[in-house]
């Protein structure tokens, strides 16, 4: 030490110029250094900022026009003779009732100058296939108004509502075009009488999917997604954080436990159509469970987000402090009720996000729940945790793949319904994180 | 490095031990971190633990409440009693223990809680108190009894954690012998503290001599000087001398603790 030190003399920077000139020139790198960090980082913030906005935007202005519907007033006589001839008010009669006879007299007396087979068929093919379930479904509940005229809105067919989207060219020539000059003019004369116009998509938002886009709607996919979240959090959850505070506190460090740990984070990066190909063979084939059901994605989806949960939990219960856990047991408390009257408290809030990230991983599946028969075509709401259902990014998966232009902006409607359910959730959680974050 | 020297000198003790702990070795995996350790705690006094960083006084203060027994890799042999009760032996509680013999951490460990529920923690783990009012009284006598109540009583649903470091420290007291155990042990209940709220704690630990046996562990020797009756120092894993506090720091028999009171090592 001493022979180094006397060969070595440090002398203070302002001893000669040269030596002020280098420690300025250090100095002038340093702060270049620091100032070109920033900058990197200010880019790669900026360049994940403008991806997001573009992706952002993008889906809410495609999806933003879904939230609208074209609807047509058409003014209805409820003529006894076709709908209850026999005066019965029979619910079942009065549903079964041929309403487009109704509608095709509707539309008749509007346009009492269109009067060819093909043209007749060309004119109702403007109104939605659905439009007679709605009508019956109206007067089966307000059957009092069978022999008035009332006036009611029904639903355009998707083709019109593009139309008035602008997203069917009119100079485009005929043979190439959706809707034919005649249709044209026919949607023309509607507009002009205000009969025809936007409303809001309630369809969109209440009903279950359909092969009409203009009937077709998200909410059979979000209860598909919701019940099967529950399944999801009910089993993962419990098992995730019981599984942490036995390895993090009660569990003895020897090899089997390393095992375990190491085969946990391995799990958490396992491709997920491997947990549904382990759902099909375990929980479909060999306990045979129903095929579509929201408790066996439920079940699928846990085994997904447990290694998450468990590796977040971990992490939360290492996080409290090891006083508080020493205050504890030398108080008298026994293990169990350290973990009990402190630990899992305190962890909480660290448990809860780490699920949170679990379940959004979960409500973003999609593979694994192809593999279980979630992807079928589903019209009707699920009723319960073993009804076929499917979930909200199959749905939009499935809309997806539909050749009708209408279902583009429907796709893009479903991602933001995804994204707010997303957000919704997220929100619970931030607000019970906050609700259990005690400060020490 | 030369050999260990393990001779204690040992003045007896002239009162009723509390504690004695006899032949106590102790390993960390393969590392001995006590070598036979032979002391007495005497009944109602406070008995200092000093010596360098490292010579073992947290870990043998740490068995008397087997607070060693998380550790893993801690292996302890000898043998310790309390009031002739073997604390080791397999028919004794550690739960029960441990309600017998409270203790005190370096750092002020209070409860992410409120202050009543700081003290009443005990009391209701060990089922002390047979009625609300009954529990509210051992709280205030509690806090009383640790010199805090007239500091906090408008404030006993206010969390503990947002006093002082001296009042987190005297509620970790209260909270301590809140249970009234007979033994209460310090490991460096001063160390995060400063100078006048380390005298309120000195002050505070001799009033409780009256009802309490101490032990204490402390790296400062006039805290050691001030309040303990008998002082133990520890090197290297070693009892090296163990008496009258007074005669440690005026008259020490061992070269290693004169060295040490002298402030030549450590």
């Amino acid at each position: 030490m001493t022979d180094v030190a006397g060969k070595f003399t440090v002398e203070p920077f302002s001893a000669s110029a040269e030596k002020r000139e280098r420690f300025n020139r250090l100095l002038k790198k340093r702060y270049a250094a620091e100032a070109r960090f920033k900058m990197w980082g200010i880019v790669a913030v900026s360049v994940a900022v403008v991806f997001l906005v573009l992706l952002l935007g993008s889906i809410l202005l495609q999806g933003a026009s879904a939230f609208s519907t074209t609807k047509v007033e058409l003014e209805l006589y409820l003529d006894p003779a076709v709908i209850d001839p026999q005066g019965t008010k029979d619910p079942q009669t009065i549903a079964s009732a041929d309403y487009n006879q109704i509608l095709r007299a509707s539309m008749s007396k509007l346009f009492p100058e269109v009067q060819g087979r093909r043209e007749r068929r060309d004119m109702m093919s403007l109104l939605s296939s659905g439009a007679a379930y709605e009508v019956a479904g109206h007067v089966r509940d307000n059957p009092d108004l069978i022999g008035q005229t009332i006036r009611f809105e029904v639903l355009t067919d998707d083709l019109v509502d593009m139309l008035r989207k602008g997203y069917i060219e009119r100079n485009v020539p005929e043979a190439d075009r959706k809707l034919n000059d005649f249709q044209l003019g026919i949607y023309d004369k509607l507009v002009a009488t205000g009969a025809l116009g936007g409303a809001f998509n309630t369809e969109l938002i209440t009903t279950g999917d359909s092969r009409e886009p203009e009937n077709a709607g998200l909410w059979g996919a979000v209860v598909g997604s919701f019940l099967t979240l529950v399944v999801t959090l009910g089993i993962a959850f419990p098992l995730g954080v019981m599984a942490a505070v036995y390895l993090e506190e009660f569990a003895p460090k020897n090899r089997i436990t390393d095992m375990i740990e190491v085969n946990i984070n391995n799990l958490a990066a396992v491709p997920s159509i491997v947990f549904g190909l382990l759902g099909l063979a375990v929980f479909l084939n060999f306990f045979g469970m129903p095929r579509s059901a929201p408790v066996v994605g439920g079940l699928v989806l846990a085994l997904q987000a447990l290694p998450i949960i468990i590796i977040a939990s971990r992490a939360a219960i290492k996080a409290v402090p090891p006083s508080i856990r020493e205050a504890a047991l030398g108080m008298g408390a026994s293990p169990l009720q350290t973990v009990m009257h402190h630990t899992l408290p305190l962890s909480m809030p660290g448990m809860l996000t780490g699920a949170i990230l679990g379940m959004a991983h979960a409500l973003g599946e999609t593979a694994p729940l192809l593999m279980i028969g979630m992807v079928a075509f589903i019209v009707d709401i699920p009723s319960g945790f073993s009804s076929p259902a499917t979930v909200l990014p199959v749905q939009i998966y499935l809309w997806a793949d539909s050749p009708e232009r209408a279902f583009v902006e429907k796709t893009s409607a479903a991602i933001i319904v995804l994204l707010l359910f997303l957000i919704s959730m997220n929100a619970i959680a931030i607000y019970l994180r906050k609700k259990f974050e005690r400060k020490w | 490095m030369t050999t260990l020297d393990f001779t204690t000198h040992t003045v007896p003790l002239d009162g009723k031990a509390k504690i004695s702990a006899k032949n106590v070795n102790l390993w960390y995996g393969e590392k001995q971190a006590l070598h036979n350790i032979n002391l007495e705690v005497g009944e109602n006094q406070v008995t200092a633990l000093i010596g360098p960083s490292g010579c073992g006084k947290s870990t043998f203060l740490r068995c008397l409440n087997r607070m060693n027994d998380t550790i893993t890799s801690c292996r302890i042999q000898g043998d310790i009693r309390i009031d002739g009760d073997d604390i080791y032996a397999q028919a004794l509680d550690v739960v029960h223990l441990r309600a017998r013999v409270g203790m005190v951490f370096q750092k002020p460990n209070p409860f992410p809680k409120s202050i009543f529920e700081n003290v009443a923690y005990g009391p209701r783990l060990h089922g002390l108190a047979e009625s609300k009012d009954h529990m509210e009284h051992i709280v205030k006598s509690s806090l009383e009894r640790a010199g805090l109540w007239k500091e906090v009583s408008d404030r006993l649903q206010s969390p503990g954690t947002g006093l002082s470091g001296g009042q987190q420290q005297r509620l970790c007291i209260a909270r301590a012998i809140a249970v009234s155990p007979e033994v209460i042990l310090m490991d460096e209940p001063c160390s995060a503290l400063d100078p006048i709220a380390t005298a309120k704690i000195e002050e505070l630990i001799d009033e409780l001599r009256e009802n309490f046996t101490i032990a204490i562990v402390t790296h400062s020797m006039q805290q050691a000087a001030r309040v303990s009756q008998r002082t133990a120092f520890f090197h290297l894993g070693v009892l090296v001398e163990n008496g009258p506090t007074e005669g440690i720091f005026t008259n020490p028999v061992d070269k290693r603790t004169q060295d040490y009171v002298t402030g030549r090592f450590g």
